[in-house]
């Protein structure tokens, strides 16, 4: 097991190594340049200063070498000192926005939890309700419960997320002003009511969200279900007097849910991806934000950290979601 | 027999049917048998006959829908289980009813230890706590004769064969010392001397516990080795009953005796060649008003697309009890046979 996972883990590095270069070059040949933010009235002699100041007339090649020494290596050592007051780091240059100024991994840390409160929150109550959903619809398969369940399913599944966040700002903000369409991100929540009112504001988006995301982990349930449900051990253990609660959650739930476990698993990170729009629909000033406003004023390092964590996660949770096949599936082994 | 003892299971008029689109299926129709104690019951008949959903029918362990058990009465020591609430009926199953079934590599649970699946049912109506079911569990496994049964105890079924799985099987549906043992094809699925393994197995535990079998095949030479008493079925009826030894010796209708001539003989004369069975076995669409092998019968007449005949005694003794048969047309008598 251990073995696997550092093979998993070796692999991994090339891996990442060929994402980082794409990433790093796409973003790099794509048009529009950092000058183009510095206002015409600098004088040519002091662009020229900003430009180097920010290394952009430097090679390529050294630009790459340097991003990847900055996120390896000297952003992990800042990291370790603000944790532990150490001073490893000794001023080493850091991976610097060019926009904002502030350290890349800084700003990201201030955009992070945004994200994570609404986005988590809206995964962890998808994964919640969409896998009672999935069994209750597989175990009365053409039940009312099952066709309006399959029908809502194939709603969330269907319609994106900004026509969901932007239908439910039109009736329960604009209509019924149950909830407000503006999420605002310096409240800190330290008493009653100003938990309330964090609740109130992440309500809509983590509807939307969650809507979308129970929408397709319901289906991949149910359809495991349905599967196991048909085997011929179900019958045996009928056959047995067990009831049907142990019959349904403990014999036909285990073996369904190894393939949903997965599926959640590696939707962890594309979660972040779909999280972009709602971001936008609802105001929230998290990572997806963060992108497109990098984006918008050319903001390299931001746009190619932000890429590269993502796909770090993706690789990540891929080995995940294999660990844990193996841990549920006895059939599985590793060598 | 023991004449006049109660028998364990007491079957009548047993009628099931599957609604499906093309309208009702009658896969069960009005089947009755008794099952005394001790007894080996074999059930013979080619594939879609009703062997299995009369089986599961009595243990309502049939999907509902599109299966419904329309009438009859199953009476095990007595009482009528056919109608029990289902916590009541659970309390049957696995405990008075033991079931194996035909496909060991899917019978079993693949994410569960077999000595898990096995403690299952003894902690349900035994009552066990974990370490008495887990001694219970290794002399079960010790008993269909799985070596080195306490190690292998949290194996999971992959890291067994398919003959030990159906050990397994069989040890799970013998956990709580049932009354009937019912074994639906259990060596089908397995190769031939696996197949013999398993057989010598039950005949042994059959001596040991001394509980009643029900055993299908399709098979009428695994019938002849361990069967006391033989029951044909066709087309969801029983279409002959007898005593093994009666039923070989003096088959009565023309479906068994069809089926007795497919088996290759070993000792005697040999066939000029195997006999098939001409035609395709019924779908049993609509009400059955006729005899469901008259397409395929060579003594076929009026009577048989008129009635369907009902079971009648040969030898004088009570249906059920002795030897009987469903057919209009009146075998000629033993002597001829022998020779034919
Ligand atoms: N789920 C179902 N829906 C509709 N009809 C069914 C269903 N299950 C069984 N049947 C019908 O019941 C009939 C009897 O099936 P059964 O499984 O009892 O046959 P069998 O004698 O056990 O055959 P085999 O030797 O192949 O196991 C079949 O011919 C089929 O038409
Ligand atoms: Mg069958």
């Amino acid at each position: 097991m251990l073995n696997y996972v550092l093979r998993r883990l070796l692999i991994a590095i090339p891996t990442l190594i060929l994402i980082s270069l794409v990433i790093f070059f796409l973003v790099d040949l794509a048009p529009g340049s950092p000058a183009s933010e510095i206002p015409l009235t600098v004088p040519p002699d002091v662009r020229e200063k900003i430009m180097e100041s920010l290394g952009v007339n430097q090679p390529v090649w050294v630009r790459y070498g340097l991003w990847m020494k900055q996120f390896f290596y000297v952003e992990p050592l800042y990291g370790i000192d603000a944790m532990f007051g150490t001073d490893l780091a000794q001023g080493a240059p850091r991976l610097i926005s060019y926009s904002s100024r502030v350290p890349v991994f800084q700003y990201i840390g201030e955009r992070l939890p945004q994200t994570l409160t609404v986005i988590g929150t809206a995964y962890v109550l998808a994964v919640l309700i969409a896998i009672p959903i999935g069994i209750y619809s597989a175990y009365r398969q053409y039940s009312w419960f099952d066709q309006i369940g399959t029908f809502v399913a194939m709603i969330g599944f269907s319609v994106p997320t900004f026509f969901t966040g932007l239908l439910l700002i039109i009736v329960f903000t604009v209509n019924l002003h149950w909830f407000p369409s503006i999420y605002n991100t310096s409240l800190s929540v330290t008493d009653w009511a100003s938990f309330k009112t964090q609740v109130q504001q992440m309500t809509l988006p983590v509807i939307t969200l969650a809507l979308f995301n129970a929408a397709e982990i319901s289906r991949y349930t149910r359809s495991s279900m349905l599967e196991n449900l048909a085997q011929d051990y179900v019958r045996t253990a009928r056959a047995k007097g067990m009831g049907e609660r142990t019959v349904v959650l403990k014999h036909v739930l285990r073996n369904s849910l190894i393939p949903v476990v997965t599926v959640i698993a590696l939707g962890i990170p594309t979660v972040f991806g779909g999280a972009i729009i709602t971001e936008q629909v609802f105001k929230i000033n998290g990572i997806g934000a963060a992108l497109i406003g990098a984006i918008q004023v050319n903001d390299l390092p931001v746009v190619q950290t932000i890429a590269f964590l993502t796909a770090i996660l993706i690789v990540l949770f891929n080995l995940v979601a294999d660990i844990l096949y193996g841990l549920l599936d006895p059939r599985i082994r590793y060598d | 027999m023991p004449d006049g003892a109660q028998p364990v299971l007491d079957v009548r008029g047993l009628k099931t049917v599957f609604r499906t689109r093309a309208g009702e299926i009658h896969a069960v129709n009005d089947v009755s048998f008794a099952l005394q104690s001790g007894e080996l019951l074999g059930v013979v008949g080619e594939s879609g006959s009703g062997k299995s959903v009369t089986m599961m029918s009595l243990l309502g362990l049939l999907p509902m829908p599109p299966a419904e058990v329309r009438a009859g009465k199953v009476l095990l020591n007595g009482q009528d289980i056919l109608h029990l609430p289902p916590d009541q009926l659970r309390r049957v199953r696995g405990a008075k009813v033991g079931f194996v079934f035909q496909d060991p590599m899917t019978s079993l649970n693949p994410v569960f230890s077999v000595g898990m699946q096995i403690m299952e049912p003894l902690k349900k109506h035994l009552g066990m706590g974990r370490a008495q079911a887990e001694s219970r569990a290794v002399e079960l496994l010790e008993l269909v004769g799985i070596p080195d049964a306490r190690a292998r105890l949290y194996s999971f079924p992959h890291q067994f064969s398919g003959g030990m799985r159906q050990r397994v099987m069989i040890a799970i549906a013998l956990a709580c010392n049932p009354d009937v043992l019912i074994a639906d094809e259990p060596t089908t699925a397995l190769d031939v001397t696996i197949q013999a393994q398993i057989l010598e197995l039950v005949k042994e535990l059959r001596q040991k516990l001394g509980m009643a079998i029900i055993w299908i095949t399709h098979d009428l030479g695994v019938i002849a080795g361990i069967a006391d008493r033989v029951m044909v079925m066709y087309g969801g009826q029983v279409v002959e009953q007898a005593p093994v030894k009666e039923l070989f010796a003096n088959p009565q209708h023309p479906y068994t005796r069809a089926l007795l001539l497919t088996i290759p003989k070993i000792t005697g004369e040999r066939e000029a060649r195997l006999k098939v069975i001409e035609g395709q076995p019924p779908i049993m669409l609509g009400a059955p008003n006729a005899c469901p092998f008259r397409a395929r019968c060579e003594y076929r007449h009026a009577a048989c697309d008129a009635t369907n005949p009902p079971r009648r005694a040969v030898d004088g003794q009570p249906v059920g009890l002795g030897h009987d048969v469903a057919c209009h047309w009146h075998a000629p008598a033993r002597t001829e046979v022998a020779h034919a």
